[in-house]
């Protein structure tokens, strides 16, 4: 399988994980979440600040449909974690110059 | 395992964001040596992968869910340092637009998920590959061991930040036991989660697996030497 097949069906399965494949996931609170409920402190979370974010709570501003506002702001993560991941890996890289390509 | 704003106090929260954001520009630097050209797209890749499983809430018992962390996952695919700026960036995302885990408790998260992630899941996978026959068939139950372990201990980690700075008056001990107890179930489906990812990228490129370079080393020192005979 050439890279480039490889990257693109890694992205692929990413984008419907988030996209679609989210909707199905588990509504129940994740362990810490009912770990707190279940000892008691769960009260002393405090709202979020970032609530009034266009994808709250994965889903979409304006879009009422949770399907598809979930699955908006699935895509959208990727997407901006996939950018902001790569552009971090390209800057700090090794650069490879004719003469140390082979280490 | 995201932690909201208001479960630990404020010197806590500015405690874990010193280590945090020291864990990060050590990672900056070290992971230099992990990327090149060829790498830097798996990271990003890798990153969003996690972003995305992360999303996928597995039932794990009456009334309660687990999800991936990922740190094993990513240390092994593409170098614990590289591993935990992915991480980093998962959370950060994930704080500043889908208000998941809290800004104040963003330096809490990533010492848990990212350093110690990455740091266990990638320490226990090397001991792992260090006892295992030394071929590739061995890397994905390397990982997945290494995952198993990794969020237990985070559990652990978190409870004890609990125990120094957190804002309720809870018995340590029933924080600990529920905390530990739901993460070792959880943990399993980490293990199983991270054991087919690396063995799907295992079989489709083992030269792109960071946990394997030293047997893609052998390999191509075999080649070499057939083509000398």
């Amino acid at each position: 399988m050439s890279r480039r097949t490889f990257y693109a069906i890694a992205l692929l399965l990413a984008l419907l994980l988030a996209g679609f494949g989210s909707y199905y996931a588990s509504a129940h609170p994740d362990g810490l979440e009912y770990v707190a409920e279940q000892t008691g402190f769960i009260d002393a979370a405090e709202q979020p600040k970032t609530d009034d974010s266009p994808f709250a709570d994965y889903q979409t501003k304006g879009v009422d449909d949770e399907r598809l506002g979930g699955g908006i702001a699935g895509v959208a993560g990727v997407v901006v974690v996939l950018l902001v991941m790569c552009g971090l890996a390209f800057a700090i890289r090794r650069r490879r110059t004719p003469e140390t390509a082979d280490h | 395992m995201h932690v909201p704003d208001g479960f630990l106090d404020a010197p806590t929260s500015i405690a874990t964001g010193a280590v945090a954001v020291a864990g990060v520009a050590v990672a900056l630097r070290k992971a230099r040596t992990e990327l090149d050209d060829r790498t830097a797209p798996m990271a990003g890749l890798v990153a969003a992968f996690i972003f995305a499983g992360q999303m996928m809430n597995f039932p794990v018992g009456a009334g309660t869910s687990g999800h991936l962390l990922g740190g094993a996952m990513a240390a092994v695919l593409v170098g614990p340092w590289t591993g935990a700026l992915c991480i980093s960036v998962v959370l950060l995302v994930q704080s500043l637009f889908m208000a998941d885990g809290g800004i104040t408790a963003l330096g809490t998260n990533v010492t848990l998920m990212a350093l110690v992630g990455c740091g266990v899941g990638y320490a226990v996978f090397r001991t792992v590959v260090a006892v295992l026959p030394r071929r590739e068939a061995s890397i994905p139950p390397a990982a997945a061991i290494g995952a198993l372990i990794s969020v237990p201990v985070a559990a652990t980690a978190f409870t004890l930040l609990f125990a120094v700075g957190g804002t309720a008056p809870i018995e340590i001990g029933k924080v600990f036991t529920a905390m530990v107890g739901w993460h070792l179930l959880i943990g399993i489906g980490e293990a199983f989660v991270t054991g087919l990812v690396v063995a799907a990228v295992m079989t489709a490129r083992p030269d792109l697996v960071y946990g394997a370079r030293h047997l893609i080393g052998e390999r191509e020192l075999q080649i070499r030497k057939a083509a000398a005979a």
